[in-house]
């Protein structure tokens, strides 16, 4: 069974229709890279997949549990973890208790040895605990982002546009962190704009254009097929 | 003029900046986080009052008025948030604003429909009747007892939104309700108690002051006129703007009352105007907020 099925998904900002009677599917531990252009539907689907779209109709499911009629909080609590486009990292709160918001609602009680644990594969976050997350770089702060998101263990983690305007260094170390994340059995769906980089972590790629899925491959099949890339997905 | 007075006039005025403290707070708490102006709130805060009233006859203990009547009034707060309020999230801030406002005045008439117009005293226990020599001078004990209590309620407050587990989803909700969302709170259940928690405030405020001055319907509009221009000058959201500006405005309207008495109504606007002037987001707000 796969761990997350969507089926004629459609979803909508107001009047504006942005995703189209989208289908696809997700098995348990790939890395599934979510490409095209700008405004293409790809964060609108995320977010439909999370519940946070106003409207959203068709079927989604996780783990055979049809998602559409729970609210967002009730998909974490499922297994679903999201790291926003925007990082939304809390103003006014230090790194540490940014990560502690991660495990709020996730029940665990061990909260000092889970965030000693998440330092281990975040050492710079390791090193500003008591800083003011706001305050570090775009690149520290995506790492947070994604630290608070996987803190809780999510059984898939949904990532929309993790490398933006982060230091070349830092995406490689992303690239390294989402590999051992999915050898430790987490399933990652990753919107992104390095499509190049994507689908090198990936193993399979979907292509979305204009909320519609135009495209359906292996990830090394996309990255040698240029035209498509570059009809689907150049900027 | 002798120093003595203008002392006790400070402490006078530091009493009734505590009322105005404890019903600010809660004006402010459910702007913060829920960016809800509740007009409602000066009528729950003499509903806290009747409520302490009621109860206090009831039981013939001032001490479980002050403690059943701002739970009581606090959870009734809760069932306007949940059946009155929540239906309009997301819809014009004009219309949250214009039901707690219709609120205000059923919670007005309702009073007037069931205790009558007139004042009703309410004692304070007597304990705190009479008065204490702190020194100076002489000063009514109920007053410094009030005084305490605001001081262990901020305390508490404090502690709660800082020190634990549940501060921090609250702290973190007013800035980024979305992030709460997606690491499985549920905003509309944090709502609710916050709601409930300023609607308490309130109540306690009310309880509070009922033996300052007599229970009647009309005793919560001057308040929330005065909370208003206390969490303005605070800082729309800000709860230490709460604070100190709760307590300049009490002094304020204190000593003007012992210098100018004609001015003491008009001199917390003033100071408000005076202040918007300068930081036009208040003492301690952050700019943009409420805008």
């Amino acid at each position: 069974m796969a761990m997350l099925e969507v089926e004629n998904l459609d979803a909508w900002y107001g009047a504006s229709h942005v995703v189209h009677h989208l289908s696809f599917s997700v098995e348990p531990g790939e890395i599934v890279a979510l490409v095209g252009r700008n405004g293409a539907g790809k964060t609108s689907t995320l977010r439909a997949v999370m519940g946070l779209m106003p409207k959203a109709t068709g079927s989604v499911r996780f783990e055979g549990k049809s998602l559409l009629p729970l609210g967002a909080h009730e998909r974490f609590r499922l297994g679903l973890g999201y790291v926003p486009e925007e990082r939304r990292i809390v103003s006014g709160l230090t790194v540490r208790e940014n990560l502690q918001l991660g495990l709020v609602a996730a029940g665990r009680t061990d909260e000092r040895a889970a965030i000693d644990e998440i330092a281990k594969s975040f050492p710079r976050l390791k090193e500003r605990l008591g800083q003011q997350g706001t305050t570090m770089s775009g690149g520290e702060q995506q790492m947070l982002a994604i630290a608070r998101a996987i803190i809780s263990r999510p059984k898939m983690v949904l990532l929309d546009e993790p490398s933006e305007g982060i230091m070349p260094v830092l995406v490689e170390e992303m690239g390294v962190l989402f590999r051992r994340l999915r050898d430790q059995g987490t399933t990652l769906l990753l919107v992104e704009q390095n499509v190049e980089w994507a689908l090198k972590l990936a193993s399979r790629a979907i292509i979305i254009d204009q909320g519609e899925l135009v495209h359906a491959s292996s990830a090394a099949a996309l990255l040698a097929d240029k035209d498509i890339q570059d009809r689907y997905c150049a900027v | 003029m002798d120093f003595e007075l203008i002392v006790m006039q400070l402490f006078s005025g530091l009493a009734l900046g505590a009322i105005l403290v404890m019903v600010a707070l809660g004006l402010t708490i459910v702007f913060g986080m829920l960016g809800i102006v509740n007009f409602a709130h000066g009528a729950l805060f003499m509903v806290g009052a009747y409520a302490g009233l009621w109860i206090a006859s009831l039981t013939g203990s001032f001490w479980w008025a002050l403690l059943v009547a701002p739970i009581a009034i606090g959870i009734l707060g809760m069932g306007i948030e949940r059946f009155l309020v929540r239906p309009l999230y997301g819809r014009s801030p004009d219309d949250p604003l214009l039901l707690t406002f219709g609120l205000g005045y059923v919670l007005v008439e309702s009073v007037r429909i069931t205790f009558g117009t007139d004042g009703i005293p309410f004692s304070a226990p007597e304990a705190l009747q009479g008065v204490v020599d702190l020194g100076i001078g002489y000063f009514p004990v109920y007053r410094l007892f009030v005084m305490a209590v605001v001081a262990l309620v901020l305390l508490l407050l404090w502690l709660a939104l800082e020190k634990t587990r549940f501060g921090l989803i609250v702290r973190a909700g007013a800035r980024d309700p979305l992030i709460m969302k997606v690491l499985g709170v549920d905003v509309g259940r944090l709502w609710l108690l916050v709601f409930g928690l300023g609607v308490g405030l309130t109540a306690l405020g009310g309880v509070l002051a009922a033996p300052m001055r007599s229970v009647s319907p009309e005793m919560g509009t001057l308040v929330l006129a005065e909370a208003f221009v206390v969490t303005v000058i605070g800082g729309m959201g800000s709860l230490l703007g709460a604070v100190v500006a709760g307590l300049l405005v009490g002094v304020a309207i204190s000593m003007t009352a012992l210098f100018a008495p004609e001015m003491a109504t008009i001199v917390m606007f003033s100071l408000m105007a005076l202040i918007l002037l300068a930081r036009p987001q208040g003492l301690f707000g952050r700019p943009g907020l409420g805008a």
